[in-house]
Protein backbone atom coordinates (compact mmCIF):
# COMPACT_ATOMS: atom_id res chain seq x y z
CA UNK A 1 0.00 0.00 0.00
CA UNK A 2 0.93 3.35 -0.77
CA UNK A 3 1.26 6.77 1.29
CA UNK A 4 -1.80 7.99 -0.89
CA UNK A 5 -3.51 4.43 -0.21
CA UNK A 6 -3.04 4.36 3.19
CA UNK A 7 -4.68 7.95 3.37
CA UNK A 8 -7.34 6.91 1.39
CA UNK A 9 -7.79 3.69 3.53
CA UNK A 10 -7.70 5.43 6.86
CA UNK A 11 -10.08 8.38 5.28
CA UNK A 12 -12.62 5.35 3.88
CA UNK A 13 -12.77 4.17 7.44
CA UNK A 14 -13.77 6.50 9.49
CA UNK A 15 -16.44 7.88 7.11
CA UNK A 16 -17.87 4.40 6.48
CA UNK A 17 -18.08 3.30 10.37
CA UNK A 18 -19.65 6.61 10.81
CA UNK A 19 -22.41 6.67 8.33
CA UNK A 20 -23.02 2.86 9.36
CA UNK A 21 -23.16 4.36 12.83
CA UNK A 22 -25.30 6.73 11.95
CA UNK A 23 -27.69 4.91 9.66
CA UNK A 24 -28.13 2.16 12.23
CA UNK A 25 -29.29 4.57 14.69
CA UNK A 26 -31.96 5.86 13.14
CA UNK A 27 -33.12 2.83 12.16
CA UNK A 28 -33.01 0.99 15.43
CA UNK A 29 -34.79 4.20 16.62
CA UNK A 30 -37.37 4.68 13.93
CA UNK A 31 -38.22 1.00 13.68
CA UNK A 32 -38.05 0.77 17.70
CA UNK A 33 -35.80 -2.05 17.59
CA UNK A 34 -32.40 -2.61 19.48
CA UNK A 35 -31.18 -5.57 17.54
CA UNK A 36 -31.78 -4.05 14.21
CA UNK A 37 -28.82 -1.11 15.02
CA UNK A 38 -26.56 -3.91 16.17
CA UNK A 39 -27.09 -6.18 13.46
CA UNK A 40 -26.97 -2.77 10.37
CA UNK A 41 -23.92 -1.81 12.36
CA UNK A 42 -22.34 -4.66 12.68
CA UNK A 43 -22.89 -5.68 9.18
CA UNK A 44 -21.15 -2.02 8.43
CA UNK A 45 -17.81 -3.42 10.51
CA UNK A 46 -17.63 -6.08 8.32
CA UNK A 47 -17.73 -4.33 5.72
CA UNK A 48 -15.64 -1.22 6.32
CA UNK A 49 -12.76 -4.31 7.00
CA UNK A 50 -13.01 -5.87 3.85
CA UNK A 51 -12.67 -2.65 2.02
CA UNK A 52 -10.16 -0.93 4.30
CA UNK A 53 -8.14 -3.71 6.03
CA UNK A 54 -6.68 -5.91 2.30
CA UNK A 55 -3.67 -4.48 0.39
CA UNK A 56 -6.45 -3.76 -2.73
CA UNK A 57 -5.21 -2.99 -5.85
CA UNK A 58 -6.80 0.79 -5.86
CA UNK A 59 -4.59 1.37 -2.81
CA UNK A 60 -1.52 1.31 -4.75
CA UNK A 61 -1.96 3.35 -8.14
CA UNK A 62 0.78 5.90 -7.07
CA UNK A 63 3.94 4.18 -6.61
CA UNK A 64 6.74 5.80 -5.14
CA UNK A 65 9.21 6.76 -7.84
CA UNK A 66 12.74 6.15 -6.58
CA UNK A 67 15.71 7.84 -8.19
CA UNK A 68 17.27 4.81 -10.53
CA UNK A 69 21.02 3.94 -9.48
CA UNK A 70 22.94 5.66 -11.97
CA UNK A 71 21.41 9.06 -10.82
CA UNK A 72 22.09 8.31 -7.50
CA UNK A 73 25.99 7.99 -8.06
CA UNK A 74 26.19 11.26 -9.98
CA UNK A 75 24.86 12.92 -6.60
CA UNK A 76 26.96 11.13 -3.96
CA UNK A 77 25.80 11.42 -0.16
CA UNK A 78 28.12 14.02 2.05
CA UNK A 79 30.73 11.91 3.57
CA UNK A 80 30.76 12.75 7.36
CA UNK A 81 34.28 13.20 8.39
CA UNK A 82 34.36 11.90 11.98
CA UNK A 83 32.37 8.89 11.47
CA UNK A 84 33.65 6.95 14.36
CA UNK A 85 32.13 9.64 16.99
CA UNK A 86 28.84 9.96 15.02
CA UNK A 87 28.30 6.42 15.04
CA UNK A 88 28.80 5.92 18.41
CA UNK A 89 26.61 9.13 19.17
CA UNK A 90 23.99 7.46 17.19
CA UNK A 91 23.51 4.01 19.14
CA UNK B 1 -1.81 2.59 8.50
CA UNK B 2 1.23 0.58 6.31
CA UNK B 3 0.32 -3.06 7.40
CA UNK B 4 -2.73 -5.43 7.32
CA UNK B 5 -2.42 -5.65 11.33
CA UNK B 6 -1.87 -1.93 11.48
CA UNK B 7 -5.46 -1.06 9.54
CA UNK B 8 -7.03 -4.30 11.06
CA UNK B 9 -6.45 -2.77 15.22
CA UNK B 10 -7.12 1.40 13.82
CA UNK B 11 -10.79 -0.24 12.41
CA UNK B 12 -11.70 -2.26 15.38
CA UNK B 13 -10.69 0.16 18.06
CA UNK B 14 -12.29 3.17 16.21
CA UNK B 15 -15.67 0.86 15.65
CA UNK B 16 -15.72 0.00 19.28
CA UNK B 17 -15.49 3.75 20.22
CA UNK B 18 -18.43 4.29 17.85
CA UNK B 19 -20.35 1.59 19.06
CA UNK B 20 -19.88 3.18 23.18
CA UNK B 21 -21.34 6.72 21.59
CA UNK B 22 -24.31 5.24 19.70
CA UNK B 23 -24.87 3.03 22.64
CA UNK B 24 -25.12 6.56 25.18
CA UNK B 25 -27.23 8.11 22.15
CA UNK B 26 -29.83 4.97 22.66
CA UNK B 27 -29.89 6.07 26.61
CA UNK B 28 -30.51 9.16 26.04
CA UNK B 29 -33.01 8.84 23.45
CA UNK B 30 -35.11 7.39 26.55
CA UNK B 31 -35.61 11.11 27.99
CA UNK B 32 -37.34 11.82 24.51
CA UNK B 33 -39.80 9.36 25.58
CA UNK B 34 -42.89 11.26 27.79
CA UNK B 35 -44.45 8.52 29.26
CA UNK B 36 -48.13 8.51 31.03
CA UNK B 37 -48.58 6.29 32.96
CA UNK B 38 -51.49 5.58 35.17
CA UNK B 39 -52.58 3.33 38.55
CA UNK B 40 -55.20 2.77 40.52
CA UNK B 41 -55.11 0.87 43.97
CA UNK B 42 -58.43 -0.61 46.05
CA UNK B 43 -58.48 -1.43 49.55
CA UNK B 44 -61.16 -3.76 49.54
CA UNK B 45 -60.87 -5.54 52.84
CA UNK B 46 -59.00 -5.45 56.31
CA UNK B 47 -59.25 -8.53 56.63
CA UNK B 48 -57.00 -9.21 60.26
CA UNK B 49 -55.54 -6.49 62.11
CA UNK B 50 -53.35 -7.67 65.13
CA UNK B 51 -50.88 -7.28 67.71
CA UNK B 52 -48.06 -9.60 68.21
CA UNK B 53 -47.16 -10.95 71.07
CA UNK B 54 -43.32 -8.95 70.99
CA UNK B 55 -45.86 -5.94 70.41
CA UNK B 56 -45.45 -5.37 66.57
CA UNK B 57 -48.90 -4.70 64.50
CA UNK B 58 -49.38 -6.31 61.60
CA UNK B 59 -52.03 -6.07 58.98
CA UNK B 60 -53.66 -8.23 55.69
CA UNK B 61 -55.13 -6.51 53.40
CA UNK B 62 -57.03 -7.25 50.15
CA UNK B 63 -56.33 -5.22 47.36
CA UNK B 64 -57.06 -4.65 44.08
CA UNK B 65 -54.10 -3.23 41.76
CA UNK B 66 -54.71 -1.73 38.20
CA UNK B 67 -51.81 0.50 36.51
CA UNK B 68 -51.09 0.98 32.78
CA UNK B 69 -47.58 1.35 32.20
CA UNK B 70 -47.23 0.26 28.84
CA UNK B 71 -45.80 4.03 28.15
CA UNK B 72 -42.23 3.21 29.96
CA UNK B 73 -41.81 0.58 27.34
CA UNK B 74 -39.05 2.11 25.02
CA UNK B 75 -36.90 0.59 22.15
CA UNK B 76 -34.11 0.65 24.89
CA UNK B 77 -35.98 -1.19 27.58
CA UNK B 78 -35.06 -4.72 27.99
CA UNK B 79 -36.88 -7.57 26.62
CA UNK B 80 -35.03 -10.41 28.47
CA UNK B 81 -36.56 -12.04 31.64
CA UNK B 82 -35.82 -8.35 33.72
CA UNK B 83 -37.80 -5.63 32.00
CA UNK B 84 -40.13 -3.69 34.32
CA UNK B 85 -39.77 -4.06 38.26
CA UNK B 86 -43.10 -2.83 40.27
CA UNK B 87 -43.80 -2.68 43.53
CA UNK B 88 -46.66 -1.26 45.83
CA UNK B 89 -45.16 0.15 49.22
CA UNK B 90 -47.31 1.32 52.25
CA UNK B 91 -45.77 4.51 53.40
CA UNK B 92 -47.04 6.38 56.69
CA UNK B 93 -45.75 8.57 59.23
CA UNK B 94 -44.91 7.79 63.08
CA UNK B 95 -43.57 10.10 65.89
CA UNK B 96 -39.97 8.59 65.33
CA UNK B 97 -39.57 8.29 61.63
CA UNK B 98 -41.19 10.41 59.02
CA UNK B 99 -41.37 8.42 56.72
CA UNK B 100 -42.41 4.12 56.90
CA UNK B 101 -42.00 1.95 54.17
CA UNK B 102 -43.12 -1.49 54.09
CA UNK B 103 -43.44 -3.12 50.87
CA UNK B 104 -46.63 -5.13 50.16
CA UNK B 105 -46.53 -6.51 46.39
CA UNK B 106 -44.21 -6.79 43.88
CA UNK B 107 -44.00 -8.04 40.79
CA UNK B 108 -42.47 -7.89 37.29
CA UNK B 109 -43.51 -6.85 33.74
CA UNK B 110 -42.30 -9.34 31.45
CA UNK B 111 -43.47 -7.52 28.05
CA UNK B 112 -45.28 -4.04 26.59
CA UNK B 113 -48.29 -6.07 26.15
CA UNK B 114 -48.51 -7.21 29.95
CA UNK B 115 -47.71 -3.63 31.02
CA UNK B 116 -51.09 -2.91 31.66
CA UNK B 117 -52.43 -5.25 34.29
CA UNK B 118 -55.18 -5.38 36.94
CA UNK B 119 -54.24 -8.08 39.69
CA UNK B 120 -56.75 -8.98 42.53
CA UNK B 121 -54.45 -9.76 45.85
CA UNK B 122 -53.86 -9.76 49.83
CA UNK B 123 -49.99 -8.42 50.80
CA UNK B 124 -47.63 -10.46 49.72
CA UNK B 125 -45.46 -9.39 52.44
CA UNK B 126 -46.48 -8.74 55.82
CA UNK B 127 -47.33 -5.12 56.68
CA UNK B 128 -45.61 -4.97 59.90
CA UNK B 129 -44.88 -1.87 62.06
CA UNK B 130 -42.15 -2.35 64.82
CA UNK B 131 -44.61 -0.91 67.67
CA UNK B 132 -47.97 -0.19 67.20
CA UNK B 133 -48.20 2.71 65.47
CA UNK B 134 -51.10 1.05 63.01
CA UNK B 135 -54.06 1.60 64.90
CA UNK B 136 -56.10 4.40 62.86
CA UNK B 137 -53.38 5.33 60.85
CA UNK B 138 -53.78 6.96 57.36
CA UNK B 139 -51.39 5.98 54.72
CA UNK B 140 -50.56 5.93 51.24
CA UNK B 141 -49.90 3.60 48.63
CA UNK B 142 -47.39 4.30 46.15
CA UNK B 143 -46.51 2.16 43.14
CA UNK B 144 -43.16 2.01 42.55
CA UNK B 145 -41.27 1.17 39.09
CA UNK B 146 -37.84 0.62 37.76
CA UNK B 147 -37.10 0.30 34.25
CA UNK B 148 -34.01 -1.80 33.07
CA UNK B 149 -32.46 -0.47 29.73
CA UNK B 150 -30.39 -1.98 27.60
CA UNK B 151 -27.82 0.42 28.08
CA UNK B 152 -27.56 2.96 29.49
CA UNK B 153 -29.44 4.79 32.85
CA UNK B 154 -31.96 2.91 34.85
CA UNK B 155 -35.49 5.08 35.39
CA UNK B 156 -37.35 5.06 38.83
CA UNK B 157 -40.28 6.65 38.87
CA UNK B 158 -43.67 6.52 41.45
CA UNK B 159 -47.14 7.34 41.75
CA UNK B 160 -48.28 8.00 44.94
CA UNK B 161 -52.12 7.34 46.30
CA UNK B 162 -53.04 8.93 49.45
CA UNK B 163 -56.18 8.70 51.86
CA UNK B 164 -56.14 5.15 53.05
CA UNK B 165 -56.72 4.43 56.62
CA UNK B 166 -56.32 1.56 58.83
CA UNK B 167 -59.24 1.08 61.89
CA UNK B 168 -58.75 1.81 65.59
CA UNK B 169 -59.45 -1.34 66.64
CA UNK B 170 -57.86 -4.90 66.35
CA UNK B 171 -59.76 -7.55 64.57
Amino acid sequence: MDWQGQKLSEQLMQIMLVAFAVAAFLAGYFLSSFQLMLIIYAAGVVLTSLITVPNWPFFNRHPLKWLDPAEAERHPKPVVANSKKKAVKSH
Amino acid sequence: MHSFGYRLNALLTFSVTILAIICAFASYSDNLNLPSPSAQIQVLNVNWFQKQPNGDDVVSLTMNISANLESMFTWNTKQDYLKVFVFVAAEYETPLNALNQVSLWDGIIPSKEQAKFWIHTTNKYYFTDQGSNLRGKEFNLTLHWHVMPKTGKMFADKIVMSGYRLPEEYR
